[in-house]
């Protein structure tokens, strides 16, 4: 049996498990994925991070103690820090490695890679190529082994662009009948699809009708063009895929509402949704909904929100 | 033109130097009150950072006064900072102020630093564009070493209150200065005047480190005026960040593509191994330092909210422990109360207090 990679099932999971996986795999690695989020997960994330961090933070600490407990040999905590070039992603990501090892007790070594191609790509492959090395794998199945992940993830994320969530291919759900009204759920993908901290949000609007379209379903082309208006580039790669998808998908016209989900206490998204809210307001042609999640979200009034939503729009299409 | 610009700290004065030696007619922000925190957080997102829920504030009560040109920084992020200004100017927009923003970046986003400040210094020469940039280095070093003084005399001052008397004048002479010339005899006049302030020189002070984000720890008004406080409670507070620490690192460092403040990298090194966009990296390697230079405690501070900080936070109680230097943590916003905040420096000044007597008693053995 080969080591054992324990891969939290959250934050960038959502992204790019399928990459992740099939690097280890090639690498000869069991994968052990944590559970899926449960309310004792979160408690237990809730009670090793200090009081500010956001919820999927939380929640990732809390999936790290549950891999800790299932023994693995490994955790991969990558240093994420910027997917492209000229952008960062949000200060967590880029201190990941060291939260988890402070805040929570006990925890197996950490395969914390360094991934930063904000200035260029090859030092970041590099340090892939070692970490695969640490392997035992040679020099050239280590490159073979990025070789597949890199095909793994594009097979995903086509997928995503075809209209699937990141749950409907995890658990290779067929796509369902197209809603009738078409509703953008903008947010980070790791608040949007945890069952569990989302309340099953993409779903159940799902379930009252509607075609939900996310930033993971557009074209890179598509997300630029949206920010083309701006003033100032943003520097933050989620920030910039949330507000091109919005002022994309509002100047095209086809969509009937946007609902915003964003973590209490988010720092990026506190700038980017009050610049998307802003325009929105200016438009007035597409009602916008904001939902907060953080661990004290009742279910009932999210839905009851939803339901309001989702009853607004269609009353707006009747008439 | 009427030019405004937001507060922090003693940059004001700085900032205001520079934009009046560069010819423009400037119109400083009225000093910040609640009315100003007020305002700012009605018309910021809710979520957005303190500081910049105080620059709308400052911002909006320039506009009202008459201006019609906002100065502010910029920056490449990963810190929200980087990203105020946009915001700002469309919130100010939707307001309907009629106005023009004018975002100096940091020169290795798109090296036009300079060209900004020659256009805001249209009136001036090059050579004299120089002369005011070269005074306004000379004002923020000038401006830090008497801050940094006042900390050191505070503790020690007979009468209390004579320090924060003193040191107020003392920065009067640097503020008008004209001339690097100038500046160095204000700073000559400054040092005289805090060093007329009698103290105790033999008194035993306690030795309190300052971290956090850099606004924070700057503008007084944000963090409760915690120097003048501890410093008044017989403290001596010494502070991690200064301004012209900030430029060279930001404006010279970085441009030429040098790694700035590696004492403090190299600190952090066993704790964090990498920057997180802000002060984030400073504040987990100057709480090390802190610990190594023998200092009784360290205070930190950060606006609620701040991602970068939050980093620090979740690393600072392991340093704290391996370390062996008390860290207390302040997270402020517009709804810091000052009694609460009071009470919870007294029980950690107690807490040092007690650690000290402990040592010192436990050390002849």
């Amino acid at each position: 049996m080969g080591v054992r990679v324990g891969i939290p099932r959250a934050l960038l999971y959502y992204h790019y498990y399928p990459g992740w996986e099939a690097f280890f795999r090639a690498l000869g690695a069991e994968v052990v994925l944590s559970d899926e989020t449960t309310k004792a997960i979160l408690d237990r994330g809730v009670r090793d991070a200090v009081d500010e961090a956001c919820l999927p933070v939380k929640l990732y600490l809390g999936h790290l103690a549950n891999l800790r407990d299932k023994g693995v040999d490994y955790i991969f905590v990558p240093r994420i820090v910027s997917v492209e070039r000229k952008r960062y992603l949000c200060p967590k990501f880029l201190g990941l490695p060291e939260i988890a090892r402070f805040c929570v007790p006990g925890l197996p070594e950490l395969l914390d890679v360094e991934i930063n191609v904000y200035e260029r790509y090859h030092k970041s492959k590099r340090s892939l190529e070692e970490l695969a090395s640490r392997f035992g794998s040679s020099k050239q199945a280590g490159k073979l082994a990025l070789q597949e992940a890199k095909v793994a993830q594009k097979a995903y994320e086509d997928k995503l662009r075809q209209g699937y969530t990141p749950q409907d291919v995890f658990s290779g759900k067929e796509r369902k009948e197209n809603g009738r009204i078409k509703v953008a759920v903008l947010g980070h993908a790791y608040n949007l699809n945890d069952p569990y901290t989302s309340m099953g949000l993409l779903e159940k609007l799902r379930e009252m009708g509607a075609e939900i379209i996310t930033t993971e379903m557009l074209l890179p082309e598509e997300i630029k063009r949206g920010n083309d208006f701006l003033n100032k580039e943003i520097f933050w790669t989620f920030g910039k895929e949330l507000l091109g998808a919005a002022f994309h998908l509002l100047d095209e016209g086809n969509i009937q509402g946007i609902v915003l989900v964003v973590s209490f206490g988010c720092g990026p998204d506190s700038l980017i949704c009050e610049l998307v809210e802003r325009i929105y307001r200016r438009e007035k042609t597409v009602p916008l909904l904001m939902l907060t999640l953080d661990e004290h979200t009742g279910q009932a009034g999210v839905v009851t929100r939803l339901e309001a939503f989702m009853d607004m729009l269609r009353w707006r299409e009747a008439i | 033109m009427k030019v405004t610009y937001p507060h922090m700290g003693l940059i004001s004065i700085a900032f205001h130097g520079l934009l009046r030696d560069l010819g423009l007619d400037v119109l400083p922000p009225p000093p910040i009150t609640k009315k100003t925190i007020n305002l700012g957080v009605l018309h910021s997102p809710e979520f957005a950072c303190f500081p910049l829920k105080v620059n709308m504030g400052n911002f909006i009560e320039s506009l009202e006064l008459g201006a019609d040109t906002i100065v502010m920084a910029g920056g490449s992020g990963p810190c929200r900072f980087g990203y105020y200004a946009e915001v700002q100017r469309e919130i100010l927009t939707d307001l309907g102020y009629k106005f023009k923003m004018i975002v100096l970046e940091p020169p290795q986003e798109r090296g036009i630093l300079l060209e900004k400040i020659k256009e805001l210094g249209a009136k001036r020469s090059w050579p004299g564009i120089l002369q005011t940039l070269q005074t306004t280095w000379r004002r923020i070093k000038a401006l830090d070493e008497i801050h940094a003084q006042s900390l050191r005399i505070r503790p020690r001052e007979i009468v209390k209150g004579s320090t924060s008397k003193a040191y107020e004048k003392a920065l009067i002479p640097i503020a008008e200065a004209r001339t690097p010339r100038e500046v160095s005899q204000g700073l000559r006049m400054a040092r005289e005047i805090l060093g007329g302030v009698p103290i105790d020189a033999g008194k035993k002070v306690l030795r309190i480190g300052f971290v956090g984000e850099i606004y924070m720890l700057l503008e007084p008004y944000a963090n409760l005026e915690v120097e003048r406080l501890l410093g008044e409670m017989g403290v001596e507070v010494e502070r991690s960040v200064y301004m012209s620490h900030w430029i060279k690192d930001h404006l010279l460092y970085k441009s030429l593509g040098l790694a700035g403040n590696k004492p403090t990298k190299k600190a952090a090194a066993p704790y964090l191994k990498h920057f997180v966009g802000g002060h984030g990296w400073e504040s987990v390697g100057d709480t090390v330092r802190f610990a190594k230079r023998g200092f009784d405690g360290v205070i930190h501070v950060l606006p609620f909210t701040c991602t970068p900080e939050i980093v620090a936070q979740s690393i600072l109680p392991t340093v704290s422990r391996e370390q062996g230097i008390p860290v207390i943590s302040f997270s402020l916003d517009e709804q810091s109360g000052e009694a609460g905040f009071q009470t919870r420096l007294e029980a950690f000044l107690d807490l040092l207090e007690q650690r000290k007597k402990r040592k010192s008693f436990l050390a002849p053995l």
